[in-house]
């Protein structure tokens, strides 16, 4: 990225893109971003779920029963402000304009706006429809990689989440029958998950728990020695998982963390095998030997001893280190609020971009475009008299795929199911007139 | 009217068996008298309590199956059936009365009402169990010859990971996911698309699940007619035995704690050595250590502390003292201490939490990072036995507690923990950490009494 200072001396915002913007920076890039890269027209497109146009069987009210939340932050101090709502776009852009957030909360659509819950008592205001979502943080992986800890992450260990956007998009599509579904980079350290069919919109709470439990496999907090425990064969959406992803990347892991090169990493996963024998032989054998992986396979699968719990060994193994490992409560809670895509994270400056699930193994994090790039490429771009300057920026592919892989699709189907209950609602209107 | 239906019903299947387990659509328009009213309802909680001591025992299906025959024989059996019936039904509506007034109330009572549903399904012969099914309009779904043979590897595949032989003529129903929670959880079931494919063995669940949905509609459906206009009609007549039958023993309240047993902050570190279960001891101990918990952890001891008397102003001072070493006292008075107030029911809706039970912390699971849960289901064999070491545990007490542990009997093994760290034994046994605190605070200070020097 070349840094063309000379050419911008009279330009008063030097941009230094490597630099991550704070404090009072922060805001002016802020500002910069929601005044011309925020794609306010899609964001509200998406959240009004063809509620938006003039046909009669939308509901106006809709978008402004949904709760926004905005993390306001200054040099000193840190404002967050609940139960935001808006009537339409042009409100909501509005708004954000004007208050420049850090952060902005997606949370439930209401039985009342928002900003009238007072008005209703507790029993009036309730969250009836709210999109099932997954958040996955590369940081509750930290027992399994070497390469980073913490808010850190690399293309090393970034396969984790790729690993863990196949296993879920896949069993969310085939198991559950979803099929609107948006991921998005979370800004640093993982994904989260949008799953916006209006099925998955009106599920109950006890419901989304049954979601979450059904894919909440690596269990256990730091006291417990085995996470993953299985005590028969497996079920269909796991043996899949393993036998399309987690098996041959768990191979590959083995390769880029060094998994048997180092006696703690490879001590831990002799931990797992319940049979002392076994451990024992291994140990003794693998001073010096670097095939153990293959030896430990060989020697769990053979079956030449018995004991119980050795038969899915080698798959407890594998789902430990690879599985997806969820953060539960997000999924389960109805008005738990999650951070909208295109936000700017404040912690690394990049934009919180759509992933394509298809084309997930290409998504590199280290290369997501940055606040401060973007208003450099505007700047270029401006400076060289370019029309639609946004339109060549590197948020361009970004706001793409969310229209034409997320967007566009839903939008239809919500546009055929508000048409067809309109046209059973007359219909039964005029059933009843007959009487 | 179940009344109605089962002699219609007494001429096609001979049995009737169907008709004895109603599933109370509609109230009954049958007449009775005011002391049956509450003689009846009196009856059918008693099973209902015992159903809800049982669950939080831990008390295995098979167990619960013979409590539920037993307190039915006991309470609500009558020789003749169709006078056990009338009962039956009658003290289902008078108690659904009693218990839409308040939300708690219609918690415990849908969740009670649908378990004992569930064990007397469990125990209907097949006859009755399928007629069941045909009224819930079940036959709909069953799974057609053409669909089965597309999928059955994997039903196959499902039904051997919980350990069934699959039965090739077994009958399969295909519902929308949403109607078996329990098995798509559980990962007992194979989905595809959306459906679920629910084999005759475990069709319990499905039908208990529309039970369930069914109940708690109804249940809102009376709370607002009781409102609206029966509170008023009724206020001489049924309304003051509704309020009385409401107030019935349920089961300690922890939530507030008992007469002057509230604790200083001074005392905390002293009872959490001697007093606290072993589940609140590890949080109380990883506080002390990280400076932090996540919010489960926040939420299972912080509730713990209100209930075994710990006020809010103390508890805000105890929580700050410890975070603001992590976050500072500024982030602390942020982002931590509005949950607290909110757990005393000083924000937000307002709702007084209640501690968690036993049973709700053995279900909840710890993640990375998470230290809530209850250790005697999580902790590794070698990390347990440690922790009870600390404790004071070993020898004899510690492999019988291992052996609890083994057979997963979480709650006889921290009953045991109870007895060897305090020599002394705990017949109610433990199915509330607050329990677990009361008892020992009663046990330390009758010992107290009986040390006391005489003046």
């Amino acid at each position: 990225m070349t840094k063309e200072k000379e050419e911008h001396r009279e330009d008063p915002m030097q941009i230094d893109s490597n630099r991550v913007p704070t404090g009072s920076l922060l805001t002016d890039y802020l500002r910069i971003y929601y005044g011309k890269f925020f794609p306010y027209t899609d964001m509200f497109k998406w959240l009004a779920y063809g509620n938006d146009g003039k046909h009669p069987g939308c509901d106006s009210s809709y978008f402004g029963r949904r709760e926004f939340s905005f993390t306001i932050k200054s040099d000193r101090d840190e404002i967050y402000l609940r139960f935001q709502s808006f009537f339409n776009a042009s409100e909501m852009e509005t708004s954000i304009k004007a208050k420049c957030p850090t952060k902005i909360d997606i949370g439930a659509v209401y039985t009342v706006d928002p900003a009238k819950r007072h008005a209703y008592a507790q029993s009036g205001f309730n969250p009836i429809e709210r999109e099932l979502v997954f958040d996955i943080d590369i940081s509750d992986y930290d027992d399994v990689r070497y390469c980073c800890s913490g808010a850190d992450t690399c293309l090393n260990c970034w396969p984790l989440m790729t690993i863990a956007i196949k296993v879920i998009d896949t069993a969310l599509r085939e198991d559950f029958g979803f099929s609107h579904i948006l991921w998005v980079y979370s800004g640093r350290r993982g994904v989260h998950c949008w799953v916006c069919d209006s099925r998955a919109r009106r599920l109950s709470k006890e419901q989304r728990s049954a979601i979450a439990d059904y894919f909440h496999v690596y269990k256990g907090g730091e006291n417990s020695l085995k996470k993953v425990t299985f005590s028969g064969p497996l079920h269909p959406f796991l043996a899949r998982a393993y036998t399309d992803v987690l098996k041959n990347e768990f191979e590959k892991w083995v390769s880029t963390q060094k998994l048997f090169e180092h006696e703690e990493r490879f001590h831990k996963i002799l931990q797992l095998i319940p049979d002392e024998s076994v451990v024992s032989e291994l140990a003794e054998k693998w001073q010096g030997n670097s095939v153990r992986w293959e030896h430990l396979k060989h020697m769990l699968q053979s079956g030449s001893k018995k004991t119980q719990g050795l038969r899915r060994c080698i798959e407890e193994i594998v789902f430990s280190y690879t599985y997806p490992r969820l953060d539960i409560q997000v999924t389960k809670g109805m008005n738990h609020l999650l951070k909208a895509p295109f936000c700017v994270h404040p912690g690394t400056g990049r934009i919180c971009i759509p992933i394509d699930p298809k084309k997930c193994e290409e998504f590199d994090p280290t290369s997501v475009p940055t606040v401060a790039q973007l208003i450099e490429e505007l700047n270029a771009n401006a400076s060289i008299g370019a029309d639609n300057y946004v339109e060549k920026t590197s948020l361009a592919a970004s706001v793409h795929l969310f229209r034409t892989c997320f967007l566009e699709p839903l939008i239809k189907t919500c546009k055929d199911e508000l048409e067809n209950a309109y046209n059973t609602k007359i219909q039964q209107t005029k059933d009843s007139l007959n009487w | 009217m179940e009344i109605v239906r089962s002699q219609r019903r007494n001429g096609s299947d001979g049995s009737g068996s169907s008709a004895s387990l109603p599933l109370y659509k509609s109230a009954p328009s049958l007449e009775f008298r005011l002391e049956e009213f509450g003689q009846y309802a009196i009856d059918r909680l008693r099973v209902l309590q015992a159903i809800s001591d049982g669950l939080s025992r831990g008390k295995k299906p098979e167990e619960m199956e013979n409590l539920v025959s037993e307190q039915w024989r006991a309470n609500m059996k009558h020789q003749d059936a169709d006078k056990t019936l009338r009962k039956d039904i009658i003290s289902h509506f008078v108690l659904r009365l009693v218990y839409c007034r308040e939300e708690e109330m219609r918690r415990w009572f849908l969740s009670m009402e649908t378990a004992l549903f569930r064990y007397r399904f469990r125990l209907q012969n097949a006859e009755a169990q399928k007629s069941i099914m045909n009224e819930l309009q079940l036959q709909y779904n069953v799974l057609g010859n053409a669909e089965y043979e597309t999928i059955k590897d994997k039903l196959t595949e499902a039904a051997r990971s919980v350990n069934f032989t699959s039965n090739p003529e077994a009958v399969f129903y295909k519902v929308p996911f949403e109607d078996v929670p329990e098995l798509v959880a559980s990962r007992r079931v194979f989905i595809l698309k959306g459906f679920a494919f629910v084999p005759r063995n475990q069709v319990v669940s499905l039908v208990c699940t529309i039970f369930r949905s069914n109940i708690s509609k109804a249940l809102a459906l009376t709370n607002r007619k009781w409102r609206a206009m029966i509170q008023d009609q009724e206020k001489d007549r049924i309304a003051p035995m509704v309020e009385a039958l409401g107030n019935v023993y349920l089961g300690p309240d922890y939530s507030k704690p008992k007469d002057c047993a509230e604790i200083s902050l001074k005392d905390i570190n002293q009872l959490a050595s001697t007093s606290f279960p072993l589940c609140m001891r590890h949080l109380f101990g990883k506080l002390r250590e990280d400076h932090h918990l996540k919010h489960q952890g926040r939420m299972q001891l912080g509730l713990f502390l209100k209930g075994v008397g710990l006020k809010l102003e103390d508890a805000l001072a105890f929580w700050r003292a410890e975070f603001s070493q992590k976050v500072g006292a500024e982030r602390f008075d942020k982002e931590y201490a509005y949950s607290i107030r909110h757990n005393y029911g000083k924000e937000g809706k307002r709702t007084d939490y209640t501690p968690y039970s036993c049973q709700k912390i053995i279900m909840s699971t710890p993640s990375t990072g998470d230290h809530h849960g209850c250790p005697y289901r999580h902790f590794s064999e070698e990390n347990l036995r440690a922790a009870l070491n600390k404790m004071g545990v070993g020898g004899r007490a510690m492999d019988d507690i291992m052996d609890k542990v083994r057979n997963r009997h979480y709650q006889l093994a921290c009953t045991l923990t109870f007895e060897a760290t305090h020599g002394t034994s705990c017949e109610t046994g433990i199915n509330h950490p607050n329990q677990y605190f009361v008892e020992s605070r009663k046990f330390f200070e009758s010992k107290n009494k009986h040390s006391q020097p005489t003046a």
